[in-house]
């Protein structure tokens, strides 16, 4: 599973550009699915029949996100700078002097003006990339005003743990495929939908469940993990701490029977678990369960330490227990479960 | 050519956020000869629809849409001395509002946003500040009440009382934004096409997208192609950075690849793009990740739908008073005759 992740996290995808991304999971799932199609907004959807077409089968939407953050270029300057806005939520403070890429290959790094006075607070339209262009033209004969840029950094693993640009959610896709890889029959009609657009916004996610009106929804994300130096853990998902069950999220809360049924197959099957409450952030999860009349749904994350950094860190303790869940959680049925 | 006394007859027409039926009206009367249906769903959306010109196989449907409604104020209280206190309906800049002229509720009661003559500026720096909406009035020149209410109730809309004018190239007016995109949209109904053709006005869109929400539901298109009004950049601005200032005006019709609520559609850019070359109509980027129109909501209809913004430069866009190029509006018409030529 390691090369698995390595692959994924080192693959080119932010919000609204995921065709790399895209081909590269469809790679990974060739042979895994009854049927694979992608939607008007881009999602991969790769269907998984259920093994009785006799018996009524509930249907699952289990989603995790393909896009990553990243940055558009908004204008060209005459000496070749190109200025950015925001693609999701970038933190100001840990961008500088990261290398980026964007989809045709070429890299640069981004860097900012000088502060007029030393306490000033950061702005994003004080950033700007270098891609060494000497000038405009220069430039202009590789990027263009709306093409969009990623994160430029390879996975690394230390021991049981990993860093990379966009754990966020590329360790959720590869938490699924596993799943995919290891679920080789299930009760129910399973929907693996890899989402675009999460992070602007839930849009994948929202049309495709409009699309797919599960029986169940389960969102697979990170959260975040509260156990580093300068905090006060005031929120409980740790590292090595298992799969967390989200309780709530600042979209979400989640269903209660689901939860309850998480909890019930992780302590059943001995899979170590946490529960997960997160204030700053939500996942697919709280699209998909306002679709149309509602939609139980749940969420199983994998604690993530420098979210929405060029270094997110997770520990393959937690990634083993969520694909372990899932596993056990799918191979139920669900319609006798109540969904 | 385009017909600058519709585009007069829709701009000064009457039409804030939620209040759009003068502007329906308008609209209306200029296509339903055209259309084979008209229908205006809960939300006050204008839907029209136009098959397509031979009906041997299934054709596609495609959509336009604009929104009628324009930004501007409301009554919120009449003082003792007959002063109204007021709120804004949608996105307005408190800078804008000093000193103009309104007008109020649907006998257009004429009124002036008072400001404080500088001669009475005592405190330093006072002048400088920027007064929140919250402290300014409206004077329409009553000396009580009583007298004020005669005229004027609270929860009657106001608007801005500038008349439209050609001034050559480039044309004034308030509410560029959208009627400009409803002028485009009732021009494009007077041809038939090789598609179905759904044509929806919308209301709410700038108080939150909210006509546009709706608009796409029971017809849900193939395409959508937003025709909207966007800002323009090309004024002096106090900074001489070399940051962006486009778009500008006579530089041709601009197109959205991202804003805050939509990634246009990759496809839909292409065809305008590859169009406009072909046709030698200059067009430019709109400065991704700024702004929203009804194409967020419309995009995420159901299980989604190929969106993209096709928009007319417009200086001021959001104040009182708008300027655009005649032109661009004539190259706007032009890209989007000569892109539906291609589609079937």
């Amino acid at each position: 599973m390691k090369d698995l992740i390595k692959r994924l996290t080192e693959t080119y995808g932010p919000s609204g550009n995921e065709d790399l991304i895209r081909e590269q999971i469809k790679k990974e799932i060739k042979g895994l699915a009854n049927e694979v199609k992608t939607d008007v907004l881009g999602n991969l959807i790769a269907v998984k029949k259920a093994k009785s077409s006799k018996l009524k089968a509930s249907k699952v939407m289990v989603a995790a996100h393909m896009d990553e953050i990243g940055f558009i270029v908004t204008h060209i300057d005459k000496q070749g700078f190109l200025r950015v806005s925001n693609i999701g939520g970038i933190y100001l403070h840990n961008v500088l002097a990261q290398r980026v890429i964007f989809a045709n290959g070429t890299v640069g790094t981004i860097n900012e003006e000088r502060a007029e006075t030393p306490s000033e607070a950061k702005r994003m339209d004080k950033l700007y990339i270098d891609i060494g262009a000497s000038n405009k033209r220069e430039a202009e004969a590789k990027v263009a005003v709306g093409d969009v840029a990623g994160f430029h950094r390879c996975c690394t693993f230390l021991g049981n743990r990993a860093i990379a640009k966009s754990m966020d959610d590329r360790i959720g896709c590869a938490i699924m495929i596993e799943v995919m890889k290891k679920l080789k029959t299930s009760p129910n009609e399973i929907y693996f939908v890899f989402t675009t657009q999460e992070e602007v916004g839930l849009r994948g996610a929202t049309t495709a469940a409009f699309g797919i009106t599960p029986d169940l929804g389960i969102a697979v994300d990170v959260t975040g993990a509260f156990d580093t130096p300068d905090e006060k853990p005031k929120l409980p998902s740790v590292l090595g701490g298992g799969a967390a069950i989200k309780v709530k999220d600042a979209g979400l809360l989640a269903h209660p029977a689901v939860k309850k049924l998480m909890i019930e197959t992780a302590k059943a099957n001995k899979i170590p678990y946490q529960l997960d409450i997160l204030e700053g952030g939500t996942t697919d999860g709280a699209a998909i369960y306002m679709t149309k009349s509602g939609i139980p749904t749940g969420v199983i994350s994998v604690p993530t330490r420098y979210v929405h950094s060029a270094s997110e860190m997770v520990d393959m303790v937690d990634v083993k227990a969520s694909v372990d869940l899932l596993v056990k959680l799918l191979s139920l049925n669900l319609q006798q479960k109540g969904f | 050519m385009i017909d600058l006394k519709l585009i007069e007859q829709l701009t000064n027409a009457w039409g804030v956020s939620g209040n759009e039926n003068q502007v329906r009206q308008i609209i209306r009367k200029q296509i339903e000869k055209n259309v084979d249906d008209i229908r205006v769903d809960a939300m006050g959306n204008l839907i029209a629809f136009k098959k397509a010109k031979s009906s041997k196989r299934k054709a596609l449907k495609v959509m336009i849409s604009g929104h009628m409604d324009e930004v501007g104020l409301m009554v919120t209280h009449i003082d003792k001395s007959g002063y109204l206190k007021f709120d804004k309906v949608g996105g307005i800049d408190d800078r804008v509002l000093l000193a103009k002229r309104v007008l109020i509720g649907k006998d257009r009661i004429p009124g002036v946003i008072g400001v404080k003559p500088i001669h009475m500026i005592y405190r330093k720096g006072e002048h400088k500040k920027v007064s929140s909406h919250e402290d300014l009035f409206i004077d329409i020149g009553a000396s009580s009440q009583e007298e004020a209410q005669r005229w004027v109730s609270m929860g009657d809309y106001v608007m801005f009382d500038t008349p439209y004018e050609d001034w050559g190239g480039l044309i004034k007016a308030k509410a560029f934004d959208d009627r400009i995109g409803c002028y485009m949209m009732i021009e494009l109904l007077k041809k038939r096409y090789n598609f179905d053709l759904y044509a929806a006005f919308t209301t709410q869109e700038e108080v939150g997208l909210r006509g546009g929400r709706v608009a796409a539901y029971r017809h849900l298109p193939d395409m959508a192609f937003i025709l909207e009004g966007t800002p323009a950049g090309d004024f002096p601005q106090s900074q001489v950075k070399d940051v962006s200032r486009t778009p500008a005006l006579g530089k041709g019709p601009v197109i959205t690849v991202m804003d805050r609520t939509v990634f246009c559609d990759k496809g839909l850019i292409k065809l305008l793009t590859d169009t406009a070359k072909a046709n030698r109509i200059p067009v430019q980027i709109k400065r991704p990740g700024t702004g929203g129109t009804d194409a967020g909501r419309i995009h995420m209809t159901k299980e989604g739908v190929k969106t993209v913004v096709l928009a007319t430069a417009v200086r001021y866009i959001h104040s009182t008073v708008g300027l655009t190029s005649k032109r661009d509006v004539a190259a706007g018409m032009k890209l989007m005759e000569e892109t539906f030529k291609k589609i079937r």
